[in-house]
């Protein structure tokens, strides 16, 4: 039994959701990272110190660059042959390139699965996190995609696997890289973050949202989330969303700040150890879920939280 | 150019859905459903490419039981021109569905396919990408903003971290993120005129696809429930707590 993983990375970095979905993977048997891109010897080497990575496969080609899914999907479909399981983090990369892999190679996908019981049985949540289901499945050969935030994530070594190099695939130029705009920030990331702070709709502008969440994320060392309501309104960029359709989270802590509690929200997030809730309605459904609540005007409660955080790191 | 856009009939968005006792299914008996939220969504943008001259025509396509038929009025009633029923009662799993688009657009020669990101029941998100691969065209999943040209269509996908935008040759294969559009209300005129419409019936069988299921489900269970929390009365009092429980 043997594993393929797709490594995401920048070109520069490899990407933390890699080693999440290596700590799963191992659960399934050995395994092989697949590092794409054009010079990206650097990830290659990255990818070999992981702890639990026996071999890593180098394939350089330009049309890799931007991974595409059209030209990253025929690599792998070119190397499935030797592995049971393929699989990736079920970030925005894996979510793309995955189910384009599994149809070219006519095999059944498991999306976001939080738990392996055995190489032919998973766990995934569904509607919403709101229902888990166990599916199994006979397939010769499945592809997974991991939620990085249920697995722990692999540690690096000292000790480096074999790096193979592996024939690229023809270009399929189906479609072109035009632009990339990423969000500015000297945050944690918030899917690897220890705290989140989050605000929604009753921040009331992107201005008040930035004034009352920076100096409690300040004091915290915490990256900032949203819910939807707060993204609609542009009070914080779509990519910080929260929820069912934005980014899974599970910190040790997850300070909602006039946030109602919405089930969609709630998917990405009620796996977080403690979650606290600030909030001016005592009937939020928010503090169904919450460990610790204030009811109280939140641009009173925060300032005060932040004093309080201050007073206590003093 | 012709449009295909795929609609899913599933528990409206509002409605939490609780497992059977026995772990076997989930309890949908009596609960409200509606046209999945991504696939509005779609609708709506095929729709404005059209009051903008850039499609000719939009044929929306469902897969399910016979009851599909009330989002496929919906879309109809949006702006769809013609609605295609592909009637089954058997659970479809992403990969037949994608099986069976492909025939369709094959057949009406669509240039576009546009589709929900994912489906808010399964949450799979696979369907638009699995479609694309098996079109051999390309792919654009979670769009917040489509220009149709006349040889390529160029989408801003939602990315972690931001944004990025490709340029597609046609066909292509897009799926929608929540930013993209406010899908509209459908308005009673419209909804009656949408009976008018076509929507063509067409047997699962007819396509000649396997649709047996590849994954097997072997029970439904709720997550664990949280602890019941408590109500603090003040920021210092939370601080207080959360330094005793070593959160902090």
């Amino acid at each position: 039994m043997s594993v393929l993983i797709f490594a995401e990375h920048n070109g520069e970095q490899l990407h933390q959701n890699t080693l999440h979905a290596v700590y799963a993977a191992q659960k399934l048997g050995e395994v092989h990272v697949l590092v794409a891109g054009s010079n990206v010897q650097n990830i290659s080497e990255q990818a070999s110190k992981i702890k639990g990575v026996s071999k890593v496969l180098h394939a350089d080609a330009p049309h890799y660059t931007e991974c595409l899914a059209e030209e990253i999907a025929p690599l792998m479909v070119s190397l499935a042959e030797h592995y049971t399981h393929i699989g990736a983090a079920a970030s925005a990369v894996g979510k793309n390139i995955m189910p384009r892999v599994a149809a070219l190679l006519d095999c059944p996908q498991i999306s976001d699965l939080t738990e392996i019981l055995d190489n032919q049985t998973f766990i995934r949540p569904i509607y919403a996190g709101n229902v888990f289901t166990t599916v199994q499945s006979n397939a010769k050969k499945l592809v997974l995609t991991f939620r990085t935030s249920t697995f722990g994530a692999a540690e690096l070594g000292n000790q480096a696997a074999e790096i193979v190099s592996v024939a690229a695939t023809p270009a399929q130029n189906l479609s072109r890289f035009v632009s990339r705009e990423l969000t500015q920030s000297d945050r944690p990331e918030l899917t690897q973050a220890r705290v989140v702070v989050s605000g929604g709709r009753a921040l009331g502008s992107a201005e008040q949202f930035n004034a009352v969440l920076t100096p409690l994320a300040d004091v915290l060392g915490a990256a900032i989330g949203a819910s939807r309501a707060a993204v609609d309104a542009e009070y914080a960029p779509n990519d910080s969303q929260v929820g069912q359709t934005g980014k899974i989270v599970a910190p040790e802590l997850y300070i909602a700040v006039g946030i109602s509690g919405a089930i969609q929200h709630v998917a990405g997030m009620q796996d977080s150890k403690t979650i606290v809730a600030i909030n001016k309605d005592p009937d939020a459904q928010i503090f169904n879920i919450a460990d610790y609540g204030i009811v109280g005007d939140l641009f009173e409660v925060v300032p005060q939280l932040v004093d309080a955080l201050k007073l206590k790191q003093a | 150019m012709k449009a295909l856009v795929a609609v899913k009939r599933v528990v409206d968005f509002n409605v939490k859905v609780r497992v059977k006792a026995d772990g076997s299914d989930v309890e949908i008996g009596n609960v409200k459903m509606s046209m999945n939220p991504f696939d509005e969504i779609a609708v709506e943008e095929a729709v404005r490419l059209k009051e903008a001259g850039k499609i000719s025509e939009i044929v929306v396509v469902s897969l399910g039981e016979k009851k599909c038929e009330d989002v496929l009025r919906t879309a109809l009633a949006m702006g769809a021109d013609r609605a295609i029923h592909v009637e089954t009662d058997e659970k479809l799993e992403p990969l037949a569905v994608a099986k069976i688009l492909k025939k369709i657009a094959e057949t009406e020669q669509v240039q576009l396919c546009l589709l929900g990101k994912q489906a808010i029941d399964d949450d799979a998100n696979q369907t638009a990408q699995m479609l694309a691969a098996l079109m051999n065209a390309p792919q654009a999943t979670f769009a917040s903003k489509v220009v149709l040209n006349e040889q390529e269509v160029v989408v801003t996908r939602e990315i972690d971290g931001g944004l990025e935008t490709l340029a597609l040759k046609l066909p292509a294969v897009i799926s929608t993120d929540l930013r993209l559009n406010e899908p509209r209300f459908v308005k009673l005129p419209n909804l009656m005129a949408a009976k008018k419409k076509t929507l063509e019936k067409r047997s699962i069988d007819e396509f000649g696809v396997d649709i047996t299921p590849r994954l097997s489900v072997q029970k439904y269970a709720e997550p664990k429930a949280r602890q019941a929390g408590i109500k603090v009365a003040n920021a210092a009092e939370l601080v207080e707590k959360l330094t005793a429980a070593k959160v902090i």
